[in-house]
C-alpha cells in the first residue's frame, strides 16, 4: 500500500447523510472480481441517468469538482454492506480523504485498508469544511496526517482525532497481514490453549 | 473479579494478542464466505503465495449472484455472475475449504447455512464479509461483518486486527402482542436509536420478549443490529439455543457436547455487569411496524400516516424529503392506502422456516391479488424441503406466489429478481435504500406475516385484521 503523506487538494462538498454503500457503488458493480476500475461508477446512480450520459449538476460531474482528493459529507456515512468495494471506487476515483461528523463502523475500517484516510469531526467544524468546499478548486484543502491536522486556504486549522495504530500503518503503507504474521507465535499459543479447553470448536 | 456483559465473556476468550494500545488480535472460530466480496481477498493470497490457515473453519457458499429459479441446474446466464461463483467452486476447492455448491440441497444464504448446519455455536466468534453476519449472534456467538481486506487477513491468519466495542443493552420488557413478530423489535429498536444509534457498540438483546423467541425469531432481530449501526448483536444462548444447536452436522457430539454446554451455560451477562448505554422498549406497547422512507430507521406502526419533513431537524429533514420524493409518498396519507406492486419474502432476516409459516398462515384459504407480482425465496435448499413437507409451499403456490429456489434474490437483486422504476415491493428483507432491489424500486419493509397480508389486500395492511 502507498503511504499516505500530507497532501491538499480540492475538497467536493457531498451534505448528504446516511450515505450508504449501495449510493456509493450500486450492487451491479461488485461482480467484477478484481479491486480495480470502480472509480467510473463511483456515485452511478447519482452520477449518470438512465442512459449512461453524466447528470450535470451533480457535484462530482461539475468541473471544479472533478479532480476532488476530499469529500465533505454527512452524517452515518458509508452505511449499509461491508463491500470494500465502496472504498475501492472512492479511491479509483480519486478520493484520498473523506470528512463526515461520523461513519459506519466497516466503511471506516474498509478505508484504512484502503489507504484512504476518514476523518469524523464535530458537525460544527464539518460545517465549516462544508463552507469552504462549496467555494470550489480555489478553495483548496490540506490533509496533515502526522500532525492530525486539516488547514482550509483561509489558513483556518483544526486538528482530528485517530488511532495511533491506524495512523502508523497508513503513514508507513504497512500491510496487516504481515504485520499480523510476526505475531504468529501468539497464535499457535492461542490455538494450543483453546483446544484444550474448547475442543468441539 | 469485575462483573462482565456476555460480551466481555466473548472477547476475553478470543484475544489472541493484545498491544500496549489496546488493538488486540481476536482469534476467529468461524469464517464464512460468499461469492461477491471474497474474489479478491484470494487473488491477494495467491499472489502473497499464502495459504488458508484454518481451511476446516472456513465454510463457503454462493448465494448473492445464483439465480432462484428451477433452471439453474442449467448453469448462470449472466456472465459475470458465472464468473464469481465459478471463481469461488475453484477457490473453495484449491484452498481445501468447507463448501455447498449451487446445486447442494444444502445450499442458500450463508447466514441461513451457518446455523443450519452447526457451524454457528455459542460463545464463538464468527465474521464474515457480509455485514448480516450479525444474525449468528442469536446463538450468543460474537458475529460481524468485514470488509474484503480483513477476509484475507481471516484466511491468511485466523485472526482479525480489533479494538473492543462498548456494551449497550436493548431490553424488550413484557410479551408481544398478536401480528407483533421479532421483525417488529428489530425495526422498531432501530426506529427508536436510529440507523447510527449503535455505532461503537455490540449490543445485546434481553427482556421477556427476547426470551420468548425462538431461535428464528433471534436470529431476525440480531440480523438487522448492523442496519441500527451497531459492530454486533447478541442474544444470551439458553435451552432453545442448546435444542436447535443438538444433532446439527458439525455441532459437538457425546461428552464434547456436555463439555460444551456446561461452558455454554456460563454465557451471559452478570446480574451487575456496566452498560454504556441502555434502551429499553415495551414489548407490549410495540405494533406491526413497515418503513415508509429510504432508511431503516424510518419506521412507523402500520396505523400511522405518512410524516412530513417538517418534523425533521436538520439534515434528516432534506434526507426526508428526498426519500418521499423518491419513495412516491405524500405527507399525511395513511399508510394503509399505499398501494403495493410486489412482494417479495425472503432473505437472511426472514427466510427460515418460521417465517415461511408465518406467512403462509395468513396466505391459507386466500389468494394474492391480482395482478400483484409475488415471490417466496426460501433461505436455503433444506428450509425449502421442508417447507414441501409441510404442505407449506403448496399454500403459497396455490395463493399465487412463485416457489422459488433458495438465495438472496430480491433482498439486493443482484441475480435476475429485480424490481423496476417506481414498482413498489413490500419485503421481508432488511434494507430499503435506494435502489437497493432494483434502480428505481420502492421498498417497504415489514415482517414476513405483514408481506402475506399485503399480498392479499395489494396495499399496505395491519395484518391484525387478517388473524
Ligand atoms: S439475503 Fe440480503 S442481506 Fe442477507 S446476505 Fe443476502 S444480500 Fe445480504
Amino acid at each position: 500500500m502507498d503511504k499516505f503523506t500530507t497532501f491538499t487538494g480540492v475538497a467536493a462538498p457531498f451534505p448528504l447523510i446516511n450515505v450508504d454503500t449501495d449510493m456509493i457503488i450500486p450492487k451491479q458493480f461488485l461482480k467484477t472480481i478484481k479491486r480495480s476500475g470502480l472509480g467510473v461508477n463511483l456515485f452511478d446512480e447519482m452520477r449518470y441517468d438512465d442512459d449512461g450520459n453524466e447528470i450535470e449538476d451533480f457535484v462530482l460531474n461539475r468541473a471544479q469538482y472533478r479532480n476532488a482528493q476530499i469529500l465533505v459529507a454527512g452524517e452515518n456515512f458509508g452505511c449499509g454492506s461491508s463491500r470494500e468495494h465502496a472504498p475501492w471506487a472512492i479511491k479509483d476515483f480519486g478520493i484520498i480523504c473523506v470528512i463526515a461528523p461520523s461513519f459506519a463502523d466497516i466503511f471506516y475500517n474498509n478505508c484504512f485498508k484502503n489507504g484512504i484516510l476518514p476523518i469524523a469531526l464535530p458537525q460544527e467544524e464539518v460545517d465549516e469544511l462544508m463552507k469552504e468546499a462549496e467555494k470550489g478548486s480555489n478553495a483548496r484543502i490540506t490533509v496533515d496526517l502526522e500532525e492530525q491536522s486539516i488547514t482550509t486556504s483561509e489558513g483556518e486549522a483544526v486538528r482530528f482525532e485517530l488511532d495511533a495504530f491506524k495512523k502508523h500503518c497508513l503513514l508507513e503503507g504497512l500491510d496487516d497481514i504481515s504485520l499480523t504474521m510476526k505475531k504468529e507465535d501468539s497464535i499457535d499459543a492461542f490455538e494450543r490453549r483453546a483446544k484444550a479447553e474448547r475442543p468441539w470448536m | 473479579m469485575s462483573p462482565k456483559t456476555l460480551y466481555d465473556k466473548i472477547w476475553e476468550k478470543h484475544v489472541a494478542h493484545e498491544a500496549d494500545d489496546g488493538t488486540c488480535l481476536l482469534y476467529i472460530d468461524r469464517h464464512l464466505v460468499h461469492e461477491v466480496t471474497s474474489p479478491q481477498a484470494f487473488e491477494g493470497l495467491r499472489m502473497a503465495r499464502r495459504k488458508v490457515r484454518a481451511p476446516e473453519k472456513t465454510i463457503a457458499v454462493p448465494d448473492h449472484n445464483v439465480p432462484t429459479t428451477p433452471d439453474r441446474i442449467n448453469g448462470i446466464d449472466n456472465e459475470e455472475s458465472r464468473i464469481q461463483v465459478e471463481a469461488l467452486d475453484r477457490n473453495a476447492r484449491d484452498f481445501g475449504i468447507h463448501y455447498y455448491p449451487v446445486n447442494d440441497v444444502r445450499q442458500g444464504i450463508v447466514h441461513i447455512v451457518g446455523p443450519e448446519q452447526g457451524w454457528t455455536l455459542p460463545g464463538m466468534t464468527v465474521v464474515c464479509g457480509d455485514s448480516h453476519t450479525a444474525t449468528h449472534g442469536a446463538f450468543g456467538a460474537l458475529a460481524h461483518g468485514i470488509g474484503t481486506s480483513e477476509v484475507e487477513h481471516v484466511l491468511a491468519t485466523q485472526t482479525l486486527i480489533q479494538k473492543k466495542s462498548r456494551n449497550m443493552k436493548v431490553e424488550i420488557t413484557g410479551r408481544l402482542g398478536p401480528g407483533v413478530t421479532a421483525k417488529d423489535i428489530t425495526l422498531s429498536v432501530i426506529g427508536k436509536t436510529g440507523t447510527a444509534g449503535g455505532t461503537g457498540y455490540v449490543i445485546e438483546y434481553c427482556g421477556e420478549a427476547i426470551r420468548e423467541l425462538s431461535m428464528e425469531g433471534r436470529m431476525t432481530v440480531c440480523n438487522m443490529a448492523i442496519e441500527g449501526g451497531a459492530r454486533a448483536g447478541l442474544v444470551a444462548p439458553d435451552e432453545k439455543t442448546f435444542e436447535y444447536v443438538k444433532g446439527r452436522p458439525h455441532a459437538p457430539k457425546g461428552a464434547q457436547w456436555e463439555a460444551a454446554i456446561e461452558w455454554w451455560k456460563t454465557l451471559s451477562s452478570d446480574e451487575d455487569a456496566q452498560w454504556d448505554k441502555v434502551v429499553t422498549i415495551k414489548g407490549e406497547d410495540m405494533a406491526p411496524v413497515v418503513t415508509w422512507g429510504t432508511s431503516p430507521e424510518d419506521v412507523l406502526p402500520i396505523t400511522a400516516s405518512v410524516p412530513s419533513p417538517e418534523e425533521f431537524d436538520g439534515g434528516k429533514s432534506e434526507a426526508v424529503m428526498r426519500s418521499l420524493e423518491y419513495m412516491g409518498l405524500r405527507p399525511g396519507m395513511s399508510l394503509r392506502d399505499v398501494e403495493i406492486d410486489t412482494v417479495f419474502i425472503g432473505s437472511c432476516t426472514n427466510g427460515r422456516i418460521e417465517d415461511l409459516r408465518a406467512a403462509a398462515k395468513i396466505l391459507k384459504g386466500r389468494k394474492k391479488k391480482a395482478g400483484l407480482r409475488a415471490m417466496v425465496v426460501p433461505g436455503s435448499g433444506l428450509v425449502r424441503a421442508q417447507a414441501e413437507d409441510e404442505g407449506i409451499a403448496d399454500v403459497f403456490k396455490d395463493a399465487g406466489f412463485e416457489w422459488r429456489l433458495a438465495g438472496c434474490s430480491m433482498c439486493l437483486a443482484m441475480n435476475p429478481d429485480q424490481l423496476s422504476p417506481g414498482e413498489r415491493c413490500a419485503a421481508t428483507s432488511n434494507r430499503n435504500f435506494e435502489g437497493r432491489q432494483g434502480r428505481g424500486g420502492r421498498t417497504h419493509l415489514m415482517s414476513p406475516a405483514m408481506a402475506a397480508a399485503a399480498a392479499v389486500t395489494g396495499r399496505l395492511t395491519d395484518v391484525r385484521d387478517m388473524i
